[in-house]
């Protein structure tokens, strides 16, 4: 095939030539469901009754092609897909890891159990306006960040998932709810716009966005390339996202304000992308950077982890004090990183899925309550167990749970972070991390005690109060309570996975080799 | 030519963040604007910049002639002028109906989500 130059392309060099395995198409699976339901549901949007029964089936599926694509990731490591079957690093790479997917997974799960009890919680002009479409889109938005291969991919993604929560934080138009929105956009736009100026460095420096690209060509120009300034820049970004210490004020400004669903689930899966973000920039992209930031790291994720829970002692509103609590969640996250060895990693990545799933059952749990008390204000609270045993018994669990105290899946992560902790002698940060926990555990007994034990403050009783849809909210409420009293009193699959997926992350040359077969190898056909 | 873009891109920054600073809302969105306009000036030139070169292959070629320009950054920054823009419109939005239900444009009177109020009960 010469040209008019005589000079000759080979077409292998840039393409894969054999048409792509029906089951590499699983990488791209959840992000296809997710938008093509987004996109009937915006077609449908006359037809409000069927909504959440697309949305329902649509993160059923999301959640089969999950699990199928862990499945396939246990079985034979990191399964990478090129978009337009260009050979890496020239199309968008998707490769799901052990970290990515498990990360997807859970959010998968959360997000069903979202959908179901926004059934219960949403009204029915704020699905005309697109709930579950917002919701859907979020979805793509969420399960792209944590599929993708390709470092400007994960920006979009990033924002696929910041204009759907603006969609969903706005949706009702309350006061306070455009306020929380306005201080929500800024400082996250800011975070996005710092995220994309880095990656345009990045690329000057590298020529390259391959995440698998940049992992190999960052050991050569580590002397003559201003890494450093580049990690410290998507460590800021990300930390940003995250919600860390001093970065974290959007957060409690915003998280109260939309209905109880959209908070249970920006609080279970938002932060959590940016903690994602974290480990995969601080380890696939520049571990030894990381490793040299880790001072910083340990004293954010101290300061994170007192300040949210000292925040949360200090607030009357219930759903402020879960907002704060996220914050101290993502503290003690940014601990395990800044340990910097393989079970310190693992305990972040167990207490990520953990926080998913409880952080948006306390929200779940605190927007039943406060459809029941009609207040969500302590001062005002109370009656509830006596007007809701069921509720009082699930909110114990949680209160538990999230307090991380046995016998429920926030204690494991602890104690693994604790033995991490003391086996490189950080005792300070073991120190503030037992505080801190001590500090929750008084902030929910509160809640638990004033909501739920005492009686209503001017002697009435709660008024019995049918609405329709309610057991819909129980079951997605018990859902999400479930598996965090099974992997509480069964913890060994998660940790033996945890571990699997951090060992999988101290050593990226699997995943870059998935990326990039070494040459000699055939090219899987 | 690319000193002359990287302090461009410094004066969109100092901007922004000088807009940034402002209490007022309608200063934050020009700010935002700025910004995204600066990283994307940032990406273009961080992409090197190939004054009078194609970024094609020539129509009866198959591989380009001597040098290309890289349209790698230019597709970049289109996709981030499209997603600046969307956000640019929703925050456009966002603050004028703010301004019409709150009554003002100035961040801090605002603080509806926020109440200087609210202390948690002392006792049981």
């Amino acid at each position: 095939m010469a040209g008019a130059t005589g000079v000759t392309a080979n077409i292998a060099n840039a393409f894969v030539l054999a048409p792509t395995p029906l089951a590499d198409w699983l990488v791209v699976a959840p992000l296809i469901i997710c938008l093509s339901a987004g996109g009937i549901l915006i077609m449908l949007r006359k037809y409000i009754g069927q909504h959440a029964s697309i949305a329902l089936v649509a993160l059923a599926l999301v959640i089969a092609a999950d699990s199928l694509l862990l499945w396939r990731v246990l079985e034979t490591g990191p399964v990478v897909m090129t978009m337009g079957r260009w050979l890496p690093p020239f199309g968008i790479t998707f490769a799901a890891d052990l970290l990515g997917v498990l990360f997807a997974l859970t959010a998968a799960i959360v997000a069903f159990f979202g959908a179901l009890f926004a059934k219960f919680d949403v009204e029915n002009t704020e699905v005309q306006y697109g709930f579950y479409a917002f919701l859907m889109m979020m979805m793509a938005g969420i399960s792209g960040a944590f599929l993708t291969g390709d470092i400007f991919n994960l920006y979009v993604w990033f924002e696929v998932l910041l204009i759907s929560s603006f969609g969903l934080l706005v949706l009702g138009s309350r006061y306070e709810q455009l306020d929380g929105a306005i201080r929500y956009a800024f400082l996250n736009l800011i975070a996005t716009a710092i995220f994309l100026a880095t990656t345009g460095y990045l690329y000057g420096v590298f020529g390259t966005l391959n995440m698998a690209d940049i992992s190999r060509k960052a050991e050569g120009l580590r002397e003559s390339a201003p890494i450093m300034t580049l990690a410290a820049l998507y460590f800021f970004a990300f930390a940003m996202k995250a919600a860390a210490f001093p970065l974290n004020f959007w957060l409690p400004a915003s998280y109260h304000t939309p209905r109880s669903v959209v908070s249970a689930l920006f609080a279970g899966l938002l932060t959590k992308v940016g903690i994602y973000a974290l480990i995969r920039t601080g380890f696939t992209l520049f571990p030894n950077e990381l490793h040299s930031y880790s001072g910083a790291f340990a004293i954010v994720a101290a300061l994170t982890m007192l300040m949210g829970a000292l925040g949360a002692l200090a607030q009357n509103d219930v759903r402020k004090i879960m907002a704060f609590l996220v914050i101290s969640g993502i503290g003690v996250m940014l601990m395990g990183l800044s340990l910097g060895q393989p079970l310190g990693l693992a305990a972040t990545i167990f207490y990520a899925l953990h926080s998913m799933v409880a952080m948006t059952a306390i929200f779940v749990l605190v927007g039943l309550m406060h459809r029941r008390m009609g207040t969500p204000h302590l001062s005002e609270a109370g009656g509830l167990y006596e007007a809701s045993p069921l509720l009082a018994a699930i909110g114990l669990v949680l209160i538990l749970t999230v307090a991380g105290l046995p016998p429920f899946s926030g204690l494991w992560p602890k104690v693994m972070l604790v033995k991490a902790g003391l086996d490189v002698g950080a005792f300070g940060l073991v120190a503030v991390l037992l505080i801190s926990a001590f500090i929750t555990s008084m902030a929910l007994a509160r809640v638990f005690l004033l909501a739920f034990w005492r009686p209503v403050p001017n002697g009435a009783h709660l008024p019995v109060q049918e609405r329709s849809h309610q057991s819909f909210a129980m079951i997605a409420l018990i859902g999400l309570t479930a598996p965090l009293v099974i992997f509480g009193l069964y913890p060994e699959p998660i940790v033996q996975v945890s571990l699997r997926a951090a060992e999988w992350l101290q050593n990226p040359q699997p995943y870059v080799d998935a990326v990039f077969p070494p040459v000699g190898t055939a090219v899987t056909p | 030519m690319e000193t002359l873009l990287a302090v461009l891109v410094g004066f969109y920054m100092c901007a922004s963040l000088y807009l940034m600073l402002s209490k007022h809302t309608i200063r934050l969105i020009l700010g935002i604007a700025l910004l995204s306009n600066g990283v994307n000036l940032l990406i273009f030139t961080a992409g090197r910049l190939t004054p009078g070169v194609p970024a094609f292959v020539p129509f009866d070629g198959i591989v380009p002639q001597d040098v290309v320009a890289n349209a790698l950054p230019q597709a970049l920054i289109l996709t981030a002028i499209v997603i600046g823009f969307s956000f640019f419109a929703f925050l456009l939005v966002l603050i004028y109906r703010a301004y019409q239900d709150l009554g003002t444009d100035n961040s801090v009177e605002m603080m509806l989500a926020e109440p200087e109020s609210a202390v948690p009960p002392k006792g049981y």
